[in-house]
Order: structure tokens, then C-alpha cells, then sequence
């Protein structure tokens, strides 16, 4: 275990020194001045002397990276030159929306994705299965952004069930939190059952061909039993691996939906800013999506290294 | 007997392929609409009936009728023309994007898993940089950078895209690298960039096509978020993305304005994928 743990940070290192160059090159994408450019549409003459000196624009591109990088190391990501906090800050206090919001996404995408893929494996060639691969084939091909102005149209104008957009928090009035989280949760989750429901289709048909599920038929157990009891818990550890790679995905995905439903979390953080032009804004949550994703591989790996004695060998 | 034989070596795998295909329903209708979309994006001037970009006070928000058969916009502009304008934009992106990433990916690919040692791992550790920056964010955050614009688009889609291609490319060489054929072209003396380009690239092209088809349909979507964002196709030109941005603020008084883009999209993308799937099947028999 220590091992397999050591060998994976060993790789995880140059993977993160790379994402840091890969995301300080960014900046020399701008045209012209990064300091003037940095500084946004204002170009307060302070804010461009300001970010010549943070970010030491005199000096050759490498040392740039080492003071830039030694900052970010220390949990500085700089200051948003449109608010005028910094980026940590702004990015902790939108997280938890955001987190809220995958956190629900993901509840439905297993139910949905799960369910899905086990009865489509279990009745293998047939209308149910069809079905099932229709809905997974519907999931990859919307647009999630358009899903969420169709279901606006339906629930929130013809039906007047939901709220259109805006966000309450739990912590004020849990019942208009969750009516107005309910909708984006499930354009968010769609697009991830529809992956979950592949992987666990085929890993059930894997698992329900195996020795020991024929074993269990001919001692005369009870179908359900064999199917919920000794297949899909077999099965599962894959899609439960391979779920915590979609991470990406409902993060892309939320940026889109929180546009759609207009939900102040970490998706609108980056849109504003792109259109603020706080490029270290931009910078810092590309930075940090990409270390949460690195940080959740590690433990997805990890889990499976926990649960699949086999790979211990 | 020899006459069968002799038909047999006749058929060529391209042939075989194209059969395969022939046989699924998914994949045909995929190829179905992809060519009608491409079909009307190349002849827009002559099949849409109203100019994209002509607007009409007398027509804001106008449901559909016979003059505006898809209804206009709340500029007045009709919306058929301006999804028959915008399918341009949309598989211009895809092709193009999917094209940067097939031009970075495979080199690289190649290099990767033919050399291996340091540049492989040198490869690999940039590829896996790449893939820790979740696809639409990385490709917000260059576009970002770059300057809203389509062509920018395009670029950020494309380099989001291309650590895929140089994954897939690197796994597929590392396979075909010890067969038995390229030993014997290694036996014969080839050198190095002959058995790359000669004897690998062919073998590894079948997957290849697999993956571009379906990096399409993703970069269809990643246009149409981008301009959804307005980071893509910049207003007036039309852009299904881009219509649906601005539908979202007349989704209850002319709900047309959402419908028809989204469908366009979904049809699109859905195509590509099945179209892919179908490839998939088709050229590699083992997989069911």
C-alpha cells in the first residue's frame, strides 16, 4: 500500500508542476502588456505598477515562474482586479454552491445512471435495453444548457412549479434552496447518467457471465438476490471508480448551468470573470479544478486499490 | 472455388468497413443527417429564404407562420435562415478543431510511443497536465485569453482536445511496435521515420477515425457553449450557441427562438455519435 501510494505521488508531482506551466503560459497569451492587459478594462495606472511588481514583468520569463509559482505554493493566486479580493477568497466562498449543486447532480446521476445500466444488462436485447441505450445516446447529445431552458420553459413558465433562476441558501430557507437547485442538479446529472449507465451496463454483463453468479443461480437463490446482492456489488467498484473521473465533466457542465439557472457559484465566478477580464481570476480557478482533479484520481485510485485485493498483488 | 477466392481478395477492408456499416440503422441515419447538414451549411446563400442578419421591427418575436416558418427573433431576423447560416459555424468548428487536435495529437502520439524513454515520459506527463484541466474549462480559459472570436474558439477546442488523440495515438503505436511486422521492416533496415510513417501510421489509423468522429460531436457542443458564453461566434453572425443565449431571456414570450437551435445541436451531435459508434463497430468486428 505505502508503496503503490509513494509511486503514485511520484507521478503526481511532475503532473502538477506541469499544470502550473501549463497555466502561468497562459498569461503570455495576452497581446501587448500582460501588466496592462492583467490591469482590465480600466487600466488604473496603480493596479498596472501594482502587477508589474507582483508579478516582477521586468524580469526573464523563468524567474517570473518561480515567483509566480512560490506565491501560488503559499496559497496566494493573486487579487481580483475587478473586486479587489483575492482569488483564494473568491473562490472559497463560491465553492460551496457549487459543491451543493454537483453534490446533487451526482445523487442523480447514480440513481438515474445505475438503475439504468443494471436493468438494460439484466434484460440484455430487449425494449428495456434499447431504451436504455436511447436514454444514455440522448444524455451525450444535449447540450445540457439547452435542457435547462427547456425544462425553465416547462416547470418554471407553463407550470409555474419552479423558480426560474436565483439562488436562496440552505442555511435561509432550505425548501427555496432546494426548489431552486432541483433543476440545474438534474441537467447537470443527466449528462453523467447517461456515462454511469454505460460503464454499469457493461460492467454487470461482465460480472453476471462470471462463475460465481452461476453458482448462486444453481444453488436456486432468488434472481433479485443475484442480481442486487452478489452482481452489482461486484460491478459497482469500477463505475464508482470511473464515476469520480467525471469530476471534470460536472464541473464543465456546471459552468453552463449555472449560467442557465443563474446560480452564483464557481461556474459564474469564471464566466464574469472572462468577461471582467480578471485574468487571475481565470488563472487561479483553472489552477484549482485542476488540483481538486488530481487530488480526486489519487483517492479514486486509492479506493479501488482498497476494495480490489487483486491489485495488491 | 477460385473464383470465390479471388472475389474475396477483390474486396478491399475499406469495402468490408463500408458493408459493416451499411448493415446499422444508427450509424446510416447518423450519415444521414451529418450530409444534410452539411449539405445545407454549404449552400446556405441559396437555401435560406430571409438574409441571417436582416432585421424586421414589423417581425420582432413574429411566431411561426408561412412568411417565418421556424418564427423570428427579438430582432426581427428569421430564425430558419438563421439555423440554416448557423450550421455553418457549427461544423466548421467541429472539422476544424477536430483537425488541430488530429495534427498535434498524432505527431506527438507517434513520438511518444515510438521513442519512448525521456520523451515519452516527458509526453506523458504534459498529456496528463493537459487532461487534469477539465475539457470546457481549459478551453474557456484559452479563449479567454486568446480573445472571444470563432477562429479562437476553434484553437482553444482543438489544443483542450488533443491530449486524447495523443493518448489514443501513443497506446496504439505501442501495440502495433511489436508485431511482427515491424520487426521484420526494422530487420530490413527501414529507417526510423519510414516505419512510423509506412509501416505503423496505416495499422493505427482505424481508431484514429473512431475517435475523430467522436471528437466532433464533443466539439460541436464545445462551440456551441462557448458561444452560449459568448466566447465563440461574436453577434450579429449567427451561431446556434449564440441564439440560445439570447433565447434564454425570451423563453417565456417566444419559446421558438430555444426550440429550434437545441434541436439542431442535439441532431447534430447525436449523428456524430452514432455515426461513431457505427465506425466503431464496424471496423474493429470483435467489438460488440
Amino acid at each position: 500500500m505505502l508503496n503503490y501510494l509513494l509511486q503514485r505521488l511520484a507521478t503526481i508531482i511532475p503532473t502538477l508542476f506541469f499544470v502550473s506551466v501549463l497555466i502561468f503560459t497562459l498569461q503570455q497569451l495576452l497581446p501587448g502588456d500582460p501588466a496592462i492587459a492583467l490591469a482590465g478594462e480600466d487600466r488604473d495606472p496603480n493596479v498596472v505598477a501594482y502587477l508589474r511588481a507582483k508579478f516582477h514583468l521586468d524580469e526573464p520569463l523563468p524567474v517570473r515562474y518561480w515567483y509566480w509559482v512560490s506565491g501560488v505554493l503559499q496559497g496566494d493566486l493573486g487579487e481580483s482586479v475587478r473586486i479587489q479580493k483575492p482569488v483564494t477568497e473568491l473562490i472559497l466562498q463560491k465553492l460551496p454552491v457549487t459543491i451543493q449543486l454537483a453534490a446533487m447532480a451526482m445523487v442523480i446521476a447514480l440513481l438515474i445512471g445505475i438503475t439504468a445500466g443494471v436493468i438494460s444488462a439484466v434484460k440484455k436485447d430487449t425494449w428495456w435495453d434499447y431504451g436504455a441505450n436511447v436514454f444514455a445516446l440522448w444524455g451525450l447529445s444535449t447540450p445540457n444548457f439547452w435542457l435547462g431552458i427547456l425544462l425553465i420553459l416547462l416547470f418554471a413558465v407553463q407550470l409555474g412549479w419552479l423558480p426560474a433562476s436565483g439562488y436562496v441558501s440552505p442555511f435561509e430557507d432550505l425548501k427555496a434552496n432546494l426548489a431552486a437547485m432541483i433543476m440545474p442538479a438534474f441537467v447537470l446529472g443527466n449528462a453523467i447518467a447517461a456515462v454511469l449507465m454505460r460503464h454499469t451496463r457493461s460492467a454487470m454483463l461482465q460480472v453476471l457471465s462470471s462463475d460465481y453468479v452461476r453458482t448462486a443461480r444453481a444453488k436456486g437463490l432468488d434472481e433479485r438476490v443475484v442480481v442486487l446482492k452478489h452482481a452489482l456489488r461486484n460491478a459497482l467498484i469500477p463505475v464508482i471508480t470511473l464515476g469520480a473521473l467525471e469530476f471534470g465533466t460536472l464541473l464543465s457542465g456546471a459552468v453552463l448551468t449555472e449560467q442557465v439557472f443563474t446560480i452564483p457559484g464557481f461556474g459564474k465566478l469564471i464566466v464574469d470573470a472572462v468577461f471582467n477580464r480578471d485574468y487571475l481570476v481565470v488563472q487561479g480557478v483553472v489552477l484549482f479544478t485542476a488540483t481538486v482533479y488530481i487530488t480526486l484520481n489519487l483517492i479514486a485510485d486509492l479506493a479501488y486499490f482498497v476494495v480490489n485485493p487483486r491489485m495488491r498483488h | 472455388m477460385a473464383a470465390v477466392v479471388f472475389q474475396e481478395l477483390e474486396t478491399t477492408p475499406g469495402r468490408k468497413t463500408w458493408k459493416r456499416l451499411l448493415r446499422r440503422g444508427g450509424a446510416m441515419f447518423g450519415l444521414g443527417v451529418v450530409a444534410f447538414f452539411i449539405f445545407i451549411a454549404i449552400f446556405a446563400p441559396w437555401l435560406a429564404p430571409h438574409d441571417p442578419l436582416g432585421t424586421s421591427w414589423s417581425a420582432v418575436r413574429a411566431a411561426p407562420s408561412a412568411t417565418y416558418l421556424f418564427g423570428a427573433d427579438e430582432l426581427g431576423r428569421d430564425v430558419l435562415s438563421r439555423i440554416i447560416w448557423g450550421a455553418r459555424a457549427s461544423i466548421l468548428a467541429g472539422v476544424v478543431s477536430v483537425s488541430i487536435s488530429l495534427a498535434l495529437g498524432v505527431p506527438i502520439g507517434m513520438a511518444a510511443g515510438y521513442l519512448g524513454r525521456w520523451v515519452d515520459a516527458l509526453i506523458s506527463r504534459i498529456t496528463d497536465a493537459m487532461l487534469a484541466c477539465p475539457f470546457l474549462i481549459l478551453a474557456i480559459a484559452l479563449a479567454a485569453f486568446l480573445g472571444p472570436s470563432l477562429t479562437n474558439a476553434m484553437i482553444a477546442i482543438g489544443i483542450s482536445a488533443t491530449p486524447i488523440f495523443i493518448r489514443l495515438t501513443r497506446a496504439q503505436v505501442l501495440t502495433a511496435k511489436s508485431e511482427d511486422y515491424v520487426e521484420a521492416a526494422r530487420a530490413l533496415g527501414n529507417p526510423h521515420l519510414r516505419i512510423a510513417l509506412r509501416h505503423i501510421f496505416p495499422n493505427i489509423v482505424a481508431p484514429l477515425i473512431v475517435q475523430a468522429t467522436l471528437a466532433i460531436a464533443a466539439a460541436v457542443i464545445a462551440e456551441a457553449s462557448l458561444s452560449f458564453l459568448g466566447l465563440g461566434q461574436q453577434p450579429p453572425a449567427p451561431s446556434w450557441g449564440s441564439m440560445l443565449n439570447t433565447a434564454r431571456n425570451y423563453v417565456d414570450q417566444a419559446p421558438w427562438i430555444a426550440i429550434w437551435p437545441g434541436v439542431s445541436i442535439f441532431l447534430l451531435v447525436l449523428s456524430f455519435n452514432l455515426l461513431g459508434d457505427g465506425l466503431r463497430d464496424a471496423l474493429d468486428p470483435r467489438h460488440k
